[in-house]
């Protein structure tokens, strides 16, 4: 049985140091081919038409008089008379023709009847919601610190709740929300489908390149083995691009029937209608705590939408990181007549932790305490799986980190007692997050070649995370070879199974499916580099382009004069790592993070400015800092996005959406970011825990913090996200009273 | 925002579109003749007038070369350039100016390449994120790549053209003056800080 390793901390060659994107220069050039860009020649342009009610039947539907028109190729109705719409913008037909604009015009001539539905949107107010009958129980679950345990019914619960609250120093009754967002990926979703012979190409804009060809086999009639989907750039996925999706299989249809390869992307309000989006969060809670801050008792009922199928922010996950000793929660999925969720960076956690992490920080502002020992003290004692390591530790260790880097006991102030210039009041607020990461299964070939060359190839994805990157620093590790000679082949199904690029899962697969394949290639290369220099196999290393004996580093071999002893064939090797099925050496599970914001707000215009946000962040060794780095202040710029920008806004009489264009969606610019400082989180012990993943992580603690940072300027709790200036005067001019 | 009323016609929405995004026919488009000043000046000056919705041949002066192209009237810069020359560093993101991902220059001056219509660029010279790759990148690339100033990248050539247009215009920009200065693009993946980075790299280096 083999071992694999990584290098004892301190020793690495290339991992963990500063490297250049790999891809970067193709990239920033506008030399890179997202989907978006395959053109082919005599390629067919398709558009899609989606439907302008959010809630109806359709009576008819006929496309005929748009396969005549001119440059019009062919034409496919999606609905069938009696299917019912939930949502505005669900596909009906699609057209494909010889330009973009001919297939936009034939799609006006797709005549559809409708019998129009009761339409219901509005997720935030739930009384209404019970009116129209579009409530759900989603899940409840109590915990008592003491005996007879989860063995009450409703009404002894109820009386213990009024006990414990009673009890309590302090009761904070409070309302907290987040409204839903897109995933808003800016290339959309869509592909560019062709056919050779009987095999299909699907370009296709995906975070799952070895998992859709299935997706698009079974309605094609055809099997998987004639499929290769392809993918070497995606332009945003943030957990919405895991499908092949209705327009995908669509598209190869069209291109199968024509025999020309069909282009079909989604139009941008189409994205932002149909493509994903990420559910909303309402929270009411009361909440009590001892002198100190510590949480005695929480007893919260939330709601919120995912559309038109029942779902919401899972209860688990409610409150957020902090485990009070006693506790009721309830959750009610609002069903509404909206575009379906989809997994959205970090699904559930950056909702929970913006509607709870707020409410123990009205606690430290109710006493009058500093925010971060009402946060130390409340920090949950146990590890979340057992076996892990201390997340207790972790957080402590972080937060005295974010603490010194933004200031925190210099800058603090009670919440409302700071000093105002003008109208301007600044504040400091933090929060804190877990997430899992642990590796997806992954299988890759590594090659060497008998001329010294190295290339691995898997079926995997690079989101923009930094994922060949990353690939290369392993492989270039375990060879003593500069990044720049390692060739990573992604992008392809027909390469080996890699799994999806979702829940921060990929950079623990793939590192340990290249550790591994690179760490068995080169012992069997210094078996033959051993024979050729007389001496044993385990006392030679691989370094700085050559391999030698650890102790004599003069006995040795360049890498290619070791290479060309594989005579004519290269070295073939397969890595490969089944996610759960051991404890590895090579990666790990459970990171934590504590992210802290300075803002300064205005209270006559209610403009909020970000001054300056600090995040730490652990995830154990760090293979790329660079491209880790970028991670974490993209979270950190997207948090700043949902906390104080975007929202998704719909017209609660028709349904209809109405900010789905680039315009009316409000994102940050690089004006609006403020300072963002970023901190690896890498001591040793975290280093010997090997890799887990980061992509969720940082994007979940920024709504909390943010709006934390804004009641300590104004003394006011600004309860909904995003924070606009609207909701930050009406919070005012109501005095923090829901 | 949209106005609601409209949701009551099928389709609402698409004509807008439909104007804006042109002729997207793939055509091999060949280089006529390398080099300006071959093609004869007043020829290029006059834009063909092109009725109706049936193709036209004309050429476009791109990135030194002029190339052959056909467009209809309503056929956009940026569909010609991506779908005609197989230039698609320049990216299609929102249906107006707001995402600066097809960001060109036309004459030298930044403009968003959907909402310009090829017609309007006759005898201009097009100037596009490729011009700034090759075999001697411009700085600007070289800093984002050293900075990390991307993540997915599909904003990023937008981002580029709108970074080297800047310092063009502001070659000892500050930081703060590259904060205010730079809010014409959109980045999803939350480039900006690096961007930042990458934009004062290039400043102290043109020192």
């Amino acid at each position: 049985m083999a071992e694999y390793s990584w290098p004892k901390y301190g020793t690495a060659y290339v991992l963990g140091k500063e490297t250049d994107r790999i891809d970067g220069l193709v990239k920033a050039t506008g030399a890179a081919k997202y989907s978006y860009d395959i053109n082919r020649k005599g390629m067919l342009f398709a558009k899609m038409l989606g439907c302008p009610h959010a809630h109806c039947k359709i009576k008819a539907i006929d496309a005929s008089g748009a396969a005549n028109l001119p440059g019009v190729r062919a034409v496919k109705t999606l609905k069938e008379p009696g299917q019912e719409i939930r949502w505005q913008g669900d596909a009906l037909a699609v057209v494909a023709a010889d330009t973009e604009a001919a297939a936009a015009e034939a799609l006006k001539a797709v005549k559809v009847e409708y019998e129009m539905l009761d339409v219901y949107v509005d997720d935030e107010d739930l009384a209404a919601a019970q009116k129209a009958g579009r409530t759900q129980p989603a899940g409840s679950n109590v915990q008592w610190e003491v005996e007879p345990d989860d063995d009450l019914d409703d009404e002894q619960a109820d009386q213990e709740i009024d006990r414990l609250l009673k009890k309590a120093t302090v009761v904070v009754e409070g309302y907290y929300g987040i409204n839903v967002i897109a995933h808003m990926c800016l290339e959309p979703h869509g592909s560019t489908c062709e056919w050779n012979g009987d095999k299909l190409v699907a370009h296709l804009s995906t975070q799952n390149v070895s998992g859709t060809a299935g997706q698009f086999a079974d309605p094609l009639g055809i099997t998987a083995d004639d499929v290769e989907v392809h993918c070497d750039f995606i332009g945003g996925g943030f957990g919405s691009k895991f499908a092949a999706d209705a327009w995908g299989v669509t598209a190869a249809q069209i291109a199968k029937e024509t025999g020309r390869p069909v282009k079909l992307m989604l139009d941008r309000d189409q994205e932002l209608k149909v493509a994903g989006n990420r559910p909303s969060g309402y929270l009411k809670v009361k909440v009590g705590a001892d002198k100190d801050g510590v949480v005695t008792v929480w007893d919260s009922h939330h709601w919120g939408t995912s559309g038109a199928k029942a779902g919401g922010i899972s209860q688990t996950v409610i409150p957020y990181v902090f485990d009070p000793k006693n506790r009721r929660r309830k959750q009610t999925a609002i069903v509404t007549d909206t575009g379906p969720d989809r997994a959205w960076r970090a699904p559930n956690h950056p909702q929970a932790c913006a509607m709870t992490q707020t409410a123990y920080d009205d606690i430290a502002a109710k006493l009058g305490i500093d925010s971060y020992d009402v946060f130390l003290r409340n920090l949950p004692s146990v590890s979340p799986k057992k076996g892990a390591h201390s997340m207790a530790d972790t957080y402590r260790q972080q937060m005295e980190i974010a603490a010194k880097l933004i200031d925190w006991k210099a800058k603090w102030h009670p919440h409302g007692k700071g000093q105002a210039q003008g109208s301007i009041v600044t504040g400091l607020g933090m929060a804190l997050h877990t997430w899992g990461g642990g590796g997806h299964n992954s299988t890759c070939l590594l090659k060497i070649h008998p001329d010294g060359g190295v290339e691995t190839s898997l079926g995997s994805q690079d989101l923009g995370t930094g994922t060949r990157t990353a690939i290369a620093i392993v492989v270039a590790e375990t060879f003593g070879l500069p990044v720049s000679a390692v060739k990573v082949n992604i992008g392809s199904s027909r390469y080996p199974n890699s799994g999806p690029s979702g829940g921060s899962t990929t950079i623990g697969g793939v590192s340990e499916s290249n550790r591994r394949a690179s760490q068995d290639a080169l012992r069997q290369l210094c078996e033959k580099a051993a024979k050729k220099l007389n001496v044993e196999a385990d006392t030679l290393v691989a370094k700085e382009g050559r391999i030698f004996v650890a102790d004599h580093p003069d006995k040795g071999l360049s890498w290619k004069e070791a290479c060309s002893l594989l005579g004519m064939n290269p070295l073939e090797v397969t890595g490969k790592f089944a996610r759960g099925k051991e404890e590895s050496p090579l990666s790990s599970v459970q990171v934590g993070g504590v992210q802290m914001a300075e803002v300064a707000v205005d209270r006559e215009t209610g403009v909020i400015k970000m001054k300056k946000f600090v995040a730490v962040q652990d995830m154990g060794l760090v293979v790329s800092p660079r491209t880790a780095k970028s991670q974490i202040y993209g979270a950190v710029i997207m948090g700043i996005a949902y906390a104080l920008f975007e929202e998704r806004i719909m017209d609660n009489k028709t349904g209809a959406f109405l900010n789905c264009e680039l315009s009316d969606y409000k994102l940050p610019r690089l004006g609006d970011i403020g300072e963002i400082i970023v901190e690896l989180h890498e001591p040793e012990s975290e280093y010997n825990r090997g890799v887990v993943g980061l992509g969720e992580p940082p994007v979940i603690s920024p709504g909390a913090a943010i709006s934390n940072a804004v009641c300590n300027a104004l003394g006011v709790r600004v309860p909904v996200l995003p924070m606009i200036p609207k909701r930050v005067l009406d919070a005012l001019a109501k005095g923090g009273k829901a | 925002m949209k106005d609601p009323s409209a949701l009551s016609r099928p389709g609402a929405g698409v004509s807008r579109r439909a104007f804006l995004k042109g002729s997207g026919a793939v055509a091999a488009a060949s280089a006529v003749v390398a080099g300006p000043g071959l093609i004869e000046a007043a020829e290029q000056k006059k834009p063909k007038v092109v009725s109706g919705k049936s193709p036209a041949k004309t050429r476009l002066d791109v990135n030194g070369k002029t190339y052959e192209v056909e467009v209809e009237t309503r056929s956009t810069l940026l569909d010609v350039l991506r779908y005609q020359l197989d230039l698609t560093g320049a990216k299609p993101v929102s249906i107006d100016e707001t995402s600066g991902a097809c960001t060109v220059w036309l004459d030298g001056k930044p403009i968003s390449a959907n909402t310009k219509l090829a017609l309007a660029c006759v005898g201009k010279k097009i100037k596009t994120v490729e011009s700034l790759g090759g075999a001697k990148p411009d700085a600007v690339p070289v800093a984002f790549v050293h900075h990390d100033a991307m993540q997915c990248g599909f904003c990023t050539p937008g981002f580029v053209v709108a970074v080297r247009d800047f310092l063009n215009k502001h070659p000892k920009a500050t930081e703060a003056e590259i904060r205010k200065g730079l809010n014409s693009n959109i980045c999803r993946c939350g480039t900006y800080a690096n961007v930042v980075e990458a934009a004062l790299e290039v400043v102290k280096g043109a020192k």
